[in-house]
């Protein structure tokens, strides 16, 4: 029984649409962007330093699908806030990791030389 | 979201909502848990950034190569991935009104991810074995510490997930579950996404080194 | 430094033991007596007045914003007053303790004292105020009727609080940090700290921590979600702005402090070896993370206020601010920049050169955008018709007291500088320069602005304007000596001094104290007068300083539902631009307006996290097991109340916007 006092009724809440398109490609292409970097690493046909920025592209693109395909990312969603925050929280993330190992790296390469035996153990 | 205003100003419809249309009621729960989850991501972050500047002080002890099993890591990552595609399926059918089904796929997710704890406490009870405890180095400290946060994050969603199954067959897929479901969905793909992270730059990485 | 000897350990009551409480200290038994007795009758009070249940069902559980800043704010001033205490205590020590006086107090003591000074003043003193106003203020300048998650508000105060309390009962039972108020290792690490101290400052900061970050998304996504139809972004007052992008730093920083504290806590609970002195641990680590997250923290601090001040100069001067749009983009810089300066506060570790001039380079250039703020203040001021009322006084004391803070701060931030001055007292002057001129004046320009909104009567201008001067005069008096004693050499959180020739210099520092506490004293005699003649200070038209923005469209204090109708914006500063056109306040066609309901479940958790915290301090690990398990449990539980809301009858709102009608017609 709704008063006549009632309030108008509220517009629906937006959700993003799951499809099983997306969680097929999602699965797919992640299954993929992970056994590659695996097999780089087990097989070894590269040298360590393109191995290393291969798998880190590899990891990057993944994750990407993931934003896409599994948590439906897109420009509109929220109004645009949830890529907003995400991009604003990246940019944060990078300066908090490159400056620290810019920092510690300048801090630990600046410290007293010590007795060679006693370097091995930190 | 407003329609040009066509008072005059001296009209009380002018400056005030005579025929509004409130809020649904969680509207703000999706955006509010997507908040969360950056702040969470930062703390990962911050412990990436740990093992990045400590992960190369083994003490004399072991070191990543000693120690790594990468079957077992692929392993586990197929369990994540794959309880993610459960996941979806599960909200899929939530989309479709299937109540049963939805909590069939709920349920295989959180065999999935249970399998992916026990072989990570399996993982982590050979380290020590070996001696490799987290005591034993800043490397260690370091990697204990990121892989168990996420370990215990895992642990946390299956205790929520466990709990949305009981709500779901109390009061079925109300709107006030649907949100919370699309909550925990939201939080059950960013771990697989952190562990894109570790997997990269703990496991492979510490073997190239 | 020879460590201390860590307490024994039993399966009950872990490392606690009646050796806790400190007896062999009078001061500390004399305040516990204190205290015993004070809160003893307050608690009778409350049981004779019977107030427990209007406490409960009204206060202690409510969801609504505006009694949650309330208790915000009480609890804030409340811990001013432990605050303010350190420091008198820490004055009368510095100034009496030359020519071989050790003076009152023991360095086991007097460590704790700096430390519990700076923890409250910057945790459970002034972010509890500003989270207060913020809380009280922003859902009604975005004309909403409440935050966007009102439940997690409610629970976000009482884990502030819990950490408060955890606080205070470190003072009597047990001890406090003796390590400063950010607990460098390796001091703060078991090997020197193995007792009690460190671990209370752990947990008290991690369980406030998880009600600030819960508050900031609250905040957050209430600004972005909930604003009248018709404000866009560029609307929004200037204070709803700086509060968007203070919130922002606090969900984009909050979670460092977490995971920095929870990696301490491990290196002291499980003997890991993030910041340990071997086995690959690095001190410097933990020095940089914490500067991370304690950068952007001052300027969470600083945002609100400059927004208080946008807002107080516009409405005092009769104007719209100068440069809205340059204030909002300032904000937004400032907010950014404040992410890329932090090793400033580490100069002298050593990372050399080229690191120290980048990071000296933005820490002079987030001065400028704060520059354009004032600019824009005084700009609004020229050719204003000014108001010198209580709220202008405090802002124009800002001005000129912040801006000299500012100014030590970018010589601070020239490294070679800083080489000098890095943990001496000029850097304790610059720094309570720029927190007192500018944290501080404003909280107390906010009080004296908003309180009438708030409570329905002004406060009294007199004993308001002893407090103002005696806080300007006594600040002034002692801070500027510690300028003096840090140009020549002397460092920060010294107990003896062996120098005669600095002696003067401390006294005048402890005079400029003893009129502060004059002047916090009078701030209280304020409050208590105005409480007392509060008929005769009355206010009803609810807009009391002919303000601009749509707080001051409600009645004082607003109705629980804030506004009947939601506002309709046009255009900046809503509100005034509503009384130039005459609006016409509807007086019918009320309908049943959509509340939350109360609830007891963030007094609950809190409690049982504030068990918990305890707990882990003392070592009693079966209960932290329990009270973990409840705490989980308690949530779950909670969980499972769908029934979560109610409406209040269109009946019931028509009554009240009646009464309103009537107040406003009697006051015309």
């Amino acid at each position: 029984m709704i008063s006549q006092n009632a309030p108008a009724k509220p517009r629906a809440i937006e959700m993003p649409r799951a499809s099983m398109r997306d969680y097929g490609w999602g699965f797919v292409l992640s299954v993929v962007m992970t056994a590659v970097p695996f097999w780089l690493v087990a097989e070894r046909p590269l040298d360590a330093g393109a191995t290393a920025a291969l798998i880190m592209i590899l990891a990057a693109a993944q994750v990407i699908v993931h934003m896409i395909f599994f948590l439906h990312m897109t420009p509109k969603a929220e109004g645009g806030w949830s890529l907003t925050s995400l991009i604003f929280t990246i940019i944060v993330i990078v300066i908090m990791l490159a400056g620290s190992l810019w920092v510690m790296h300048h801090l630990n390469s600046n410290m007293m030389p010590m007795p060679h035996g006693e370097a091995e153990l930190l | 979201m407003t329609r040009p205003n066509l008072t005059s100003p001296t009209e009380a419809g002018h400056f005030y909502c005579l025929e509004e249309r409130p809020h649904p009621e969680g509207h703000s729960t999706m955006l509010g848990f997507w908040m969360y989850l950056m702040s969470d991501c930062l703390i990962f972050a911050i412990l990436f950034a740990c093992y990045a500047v400590l992960g190369g002080n083994y003490a004399a002890g072991p070191a990543p190569r000693d120690l790594f099993d990468l079957d077992l890591i692929a392993l586990n990552t197929a369990m994540l991935l794959l309880s993610s595609l459960t996941f979806g399926f599960a909200l899929i059918a939530m989309q479709r009104e299937a109540l049963g089904t939805t909590l069939v796929w709920l349920g295989v997710t959180g065999l999935f991810g249970a399998a992916f704890l026990g072989i990570e406490l399996y993982e982590f009870h050979h380290l020590v074995e070996l001696g490799a405890t987290p005591q034993r180095s800043a490397f260690l400290s370091a990697f204990f510490t990121l892989v168990g946060t996420h370990g215990i994050h895992v642990t946390f969603g299956l205790v929520w997930l466990a709990t949305m199954m009981v709500q779901l067959r109390r009061h079925g897929l109300i709107a006030a579950n649907r949100r919370r479901l699309m909550c925990l969905s939201m939080f059950w793909h960013f771990l697989d996404v952190i562990w894109i992270g570790v997997f990269t730059f703990v496991y492979l990485m510490g073997m190239l080194r | 430094m020879t460590p201390h000897p860590a307490p024994a350990t039993g399966p009950v009551l872990g490392r606690l033991s009646l050796e806790a409480i400190p007896l062999h200290e009078p001061i500390l038994v004399i305040t516990f007596v204190g205290v015993l007795f004070g809160g003893a009758a307050l608690l009778a009070l409350v049981t004779r007045l019977r107030l427990w249940g209007y406490l409960w069902n009204e206060w202690f559980t409510t969801v609504d914003h505006k009694r949650i800043g309330i208790m915000y704010m009480i609890l804030g001033l409340v811990m001013f007053l432990r605050g303010f205490a350190d420091a008198i205590m820490m004055r009368i020590q510095q100034a009496m303790a030359f020519g071989g006086s050790e003076g009152y107090l023991n360095a086991h003591h007097y460590d704790q004292i700096f430390t519990a000074h700076g923890v409250i003043m910057i945790f459970f003193v002034a972010m509890p105020l500003i989270t207060g106003i913020m809380n009280y203020i922003v859902p009604l300048q975005i004309g909403a009727r409440d935050v966007s998650f009102p439940f997690l508000n409610n629970f976000s105060f009482w884990m502030t609080a819990a950490g408060a309390a955890l606080v205070m009962i470190s003072l009597f039972v047990g001890e406090f940090a003796q390590t400063g108020w950010l607990a460098y290792p390796p001091l703060s690490g078991i090997a020197y700290s193995p007792n009690v101290g460190v671990d209370y400052y752990i947990w008290a900061l991690q369980i406030a921590g998880v009600g600030t970050t819960l508050s900031g998304i609250n905040l957050i996504v209430t600004i972005l979600k909930l604003r009248a139809p018709g404000m866009g972004l560029m609307k929004m007052p200037v204070f709803t702005w700086t509060s968007l992008c203070a919130n922002i730093l606090i969900v984009a920083s909050f979670p460092v402090l977490t995971a920095v504290l929870a990696l301490l806590g491990l290196d002291r609970y499980a003997g890991t070896n993030f910041f340990t002195n071997d086995l690959g641990g690095s001190a410097m680590m933990y020095v940089n993370l914490i500067w991370i997250w304690g950068h952007p923290e001052v300027y969470i601090l600083i945002l609100p206020l400059f927004g208080v001040f946008s807002e107080i100069a516009s409405t005092f001067s009769g104007k719209r601010l100068f440069g809205y749009t340059s204030m909002v983009y300032a904000s937004v810089c400032i907010a950014i920049l404040s992410y890329l300066v932090w090793l400033h506060h580490f100069f002298t570790m050593g990372s050399g050169a080229s690191v120290n001039s980048f990071f000296g380079i933005t820490t002079m250039v987030i001065s400028i955008p704060t520059g354009a703020k004032l600019f824009n203040w005084l700009f609004t001021m020229y050719r204003g018709r000014i108001r010198f009322e209580l709220p202008m006084m405090w802002t124009i004391a800002f001005m000129l007291t912040f801006v000299v803070g500012g100014m030590t701060g970018v010589l601070l931030a020239v490294p070679p500088a800083d080489f000098v001055l890095h943990n001496s007292l000029f850097l304790v002057a610059h720094f309570h320069n720029v927190i007192i001129g500018g944290v501080l004046f404003g909280l107390f320009a906010a009080i004296n602005y908003w309180w009438p909104k708030a409570f329905g009567f002004r406060l009294d201008d007199f004993w308001g304007k002893i407090s103002f001067w005696c806080w300007v005069v006594g600040f002034w008096l002692a801070f500027m000596p510690l300028y003096i004693l840090g140009l020549m050499g002397v460092t920060r959180r010294m107990r003896v001094f062996d120098d005669a020739e600095l002696q003067p210099w401390f006294i005048v520092a402890g005079i400029g104290a003893a009129v502060i506490a004059v002047g916090v004293a009078a701030m209280i005699v304020q409050f208590a007068v105005s409480i007392w003649r509060r008929e005769a200070l009355a206010e009803t038209s609810g807009d009391p300083w002919d303000g601009r923005t749509l707080e001051w469209a409600t009645s004082s204090p607003p109705p629980d539902y804030n506004f009947a109708f939601t506002p309709v914006v046009h255009d900046l500063d809503a509100w005034h631009d509503m009384k130039r056109h005459r609006h016409q306040r509807p007086v019918a066609g009320f309908r049943d307006i959509h509340m939350p309901r109360n609830t007891g479940a963030g007094v609950i958790l809190s409690g049982l996290s504030l068990v918990l915290g305890f707990a882990l301090v003392w070592h009693i690990w079966w209960l932290a097991a329990a009270s973990f398990v409840a705490l989980i449990g308690g949530a779950i539980v909670h969980s499972f109340n769908y029934k979560r809301d109610f409406h209040i009858p269109a009946a019931t709102v028509a009554a009240i916007e009646d009464a309103r009608t009537r107040e406003l017609a009697g006051g015309a």
